[in-house]
């Protein structure tokens, strides 16, 4: 069944804000309704930002509001490198608790959600020395999770499961990202591959996989789009090796980490601004590669491969190097969006999607 | 954990698999051409045709196409043998193919050996890793069910095969639907003799044992590559099918072990004839 009716959490996030400009592109979405704590970061022409407190307590009643038939829930944090570990687990644990209560009806008052897509992570499996070379949807890590990011994946997505299991009738997808490439997708990693030298430990080469952005919102429009049911790892097609990764950008590989003593020489690296966080420090050393045949066999076509979304970014970073990111940051002002959406002095109203925007895609 | 795929759709498994960049000269398992070739060039050319002087039989035996398990015994404290039987595949073998060798876990964990091993062809000995290799992308996999039980064991025990771990290497086979083939190695234990094991600087250094051998620990690192130049005599037994037991034989863990037990006893029988047959370890 297609959806009209969307919620994005996670508005404020790259993958929420780019999820919804593609969502806007698309004449059949009747209404985009974001929700996320901070302001938005992209220009949005019709969907309506809530901001809402870091638990999404009150979601339920947005989402009986506006009847809401799909939840794309992207707010899940994979990174530590960006906010506390507090922040990051009350978002992470309690935040999709009550995500996923604001879907679920009750008796009385019948929810209008048919779908549930969760964006989570390959951080699922973790990074381990008796992994498997390549991880299915049905394998599970072969130790408890180490890391914090790791811990609270792991219990957000056993809420996510326990909640399908509760709600039979409901497609509930969830797609396990493995690290994204793409310009303006700040992560750790891509702080790292932003260095003149791509810094490895001492005596290992670990395996990654990537997804470029535009495979990522793909992605997520595909799960929209046709039923989803179940758990899907999203990865581009090939498994480089981190000197590969080097190559692809055109840095020279540098091992510098020790082997022995990583945290150690990790501690001394954030004194000076480069941050590692420990869910990095084990794909550092084991890396990680997951199986995306599910993905495919399910119709959506990926359009990089590992090694092409390196290239791209590669070409990103030549191209920002010159720029030196003077593009105009886009700042949201509430006033002047409401005054758009809203006003009867607006003539050109951007409630349809412009022809432009069509022509694009 | 450990639960491995139903038998899938063979075909679905196989088409949506990565295509093979021409860009890339490092595998998606991390085997690096580059790397791969100069080693293979320079030292284990050199030991196969002047140190080891490798004598192959039954090179038939090896299937042209298709998955395949080849199970050999294991000796030697820095086993020279996988790298050998892989290179006989690649010398005799009338179509040459890739050996992915299984390697245990340990490996992924040391440094520098994590680097140096998945880039010549090691994989992490895991039953999803053997069973994506052989099933879905139809490649030859060594392994040794002996594991560190042989490649430990010291030189008094030469030839006397250890147990086959819990038959696990009979239900990858089983799983992926592709043949047995047993390897008989004649010469390893003689290369690369162990007389004792220190027990203290294993756990000192981390290693998987820490042996004493003609030249190491004296000699320092370079001293593990001190191989004794004994004459190798590879030989590939006949294959054994494993399709013909009905839908699901690795559920049947009596069949496992006896196809297990059966695989070591050719094997082990094998062994004894070459050392019977050999007039010298020399030459």
């Amino acid at each position: 069944m297609r959806s009209r009716r969307i919620l994005v959490t996670g508005l404020s996030t790259y993958w929420g804000g780019r999820l919804a400009q593609e969502l806007e592109a698309d004449p059949e979405v009747e209404a985009i309704v974001g929700v996320d704590t901070k302001e938005p970061t992209r220009a949005l022409e019709r969907t309506e930002f809530v901001r809402v407190g870091a638990q999404h307590a009150l979601l339920r009643r947005i989402v009986q509001a506006a009847e809401i038939e799909t939840v794309v829930d992207t707010r899940l944090a994979v990174d530590s490198g960006f906010g506390s570990s507090r922040q990051i687990h009350e978002n992470n644990v309690l935040g999709t608790m009550n995500i996923l209560a604001a879907c679920s009806g009750s008796a009385r008052e019948p929810s209008p959600v048919r779908k549930v897509i969760f964006k989570s992570s390959a951080h699922y499996y973790g990074a381990e020395r008796d992994d498997p070379a390549f991880f299915t949807e049905r394998m599970q890590r072969p130790h408890a999770p180490r890391t914090r990011i790791e811990a609270d994946v792991v219990e957000a997505e056993r809420a996510v499961a326990a909640f399908a299991e509760r709600q039979p009738d409901l497609t509930v997808s969830v797609l396990r990202f493995v690290n994204g490439l793409g310009p303006g997708l700040a992560t750790s990693h891509s702080a790292l591959f932003d260095l003149p030298f791509v810094p490895a430990i001492l005596g290992f080469d670990p395996r990654y996989q990537f997804i470029y952005a535009d495979d990522i919102v793909g992605t997520l429009m595909h799960a929209v789009r046709v039923d989803l049911d179940g758990i899907f790892n999203v990865a581009g097609d090939g498994v480089l090796a981190l000197s590969e990764v080097a190559g692809g950008l055109g840095k020279p590989f540098a091992p510098l980490l020790p082997p022995v003593g990583t945290g150690i020489a990790i501690q001394a690296l954030r004194r000076i601004g480069l941050n590692v966080p420990d869910e990095m420090r084990q794909q550092l050393r084991f890396g990680r590669a997951v199986d995306n045949r599910k993905l495919k066999g399910s119709g959506y076509a990926l359009r990089y491969t590992s090694r092409e979304a390196v290239a791209r970014y590669a070409e990103h970073l030549r191209v920002k190097q010159i720029t030196r990111g003077d593009e105009e940051p886009y700042r949201y002002e509430r006033e002047v969006e409401d005054f758009l959406r809203y006003s009867p002095s607006v003539r050109n109203r951007p409630s349809a999607p412009p022809e432009r925007r069509r022509a694009r895609r | 954990m450990r639960e491995l795929p139903p038998a899938s759709p063979t075909g679905a498994a196989r088409d949506l698999l990565p295509a093979i960049e021409p860009e890339r000269r490092v595998t998606d398992w991390g085997r690096s051409e580059r790397v791969e070739g100069a080693f293979d060039k320079t030292l284990v050319s050199f030991l196969y045709h002047y140190w080891f002087r490798c004598e192959v039989e039954g090179i038939e035996h090896v299937p042209a196409t298709g998955g395949a398990l080849l199970v050999s015994n294991h000796a030697g404290a820095l086993p020279p043998d996988g790298s050998m039987i892989g290179k006989a595949i690649n010398e005799e073998h009338p179509r040459p193919r890739p050996l992915h060798l299984t390697v245990e876990h340990f490996f992924k964990g040391y440094p520098g050996f994590s680097m140096f091993v998945s880039k010549i062809g090691g994989v992490p000995a895991h039953p999803d890793n053997v069973q994506r290799l052989l099933h879905d992308e139809q490649q030859l996999v060594l392994v040794f069910p002996e594991g560190r039980k042989g490649s430990s064991k010291l030189y008094k025990d030469r030839y006397r095969l250890r147990r086959f771990g819990r038959g696990g290497f009979v239900e990858a086979a089983m799983r992926a639907q592709v043949p047995i083939v047993p390897v008989a190695v004649l010469g390893a234990e003689e290369a690369a003799p162990i007389f004792a094991h220190v027990n203290l600087l294993k756990r000192l250094t981390g290693l998987l044992y820490f042996p004493i051998t003609p030249t190491f620990p004296h000699l320092g690192l370079p001293g593990m590559l001190g191989f004794l130049p004994a004459k190798f005599r590879i030989r590939f037994l006949e294959p054994i099918p494993t399709d013909e037991w009905g839908d699901e034989p690795a559920a049947d863990k009596g069949l496992v072990q006896t196809v297990a037990e059966e695989v070591r006893a050719r094997i082990q029988s094998e062994l004894l004839e070459m050392v019977a047959e050999r007039e010298s370890v020399w030459f």
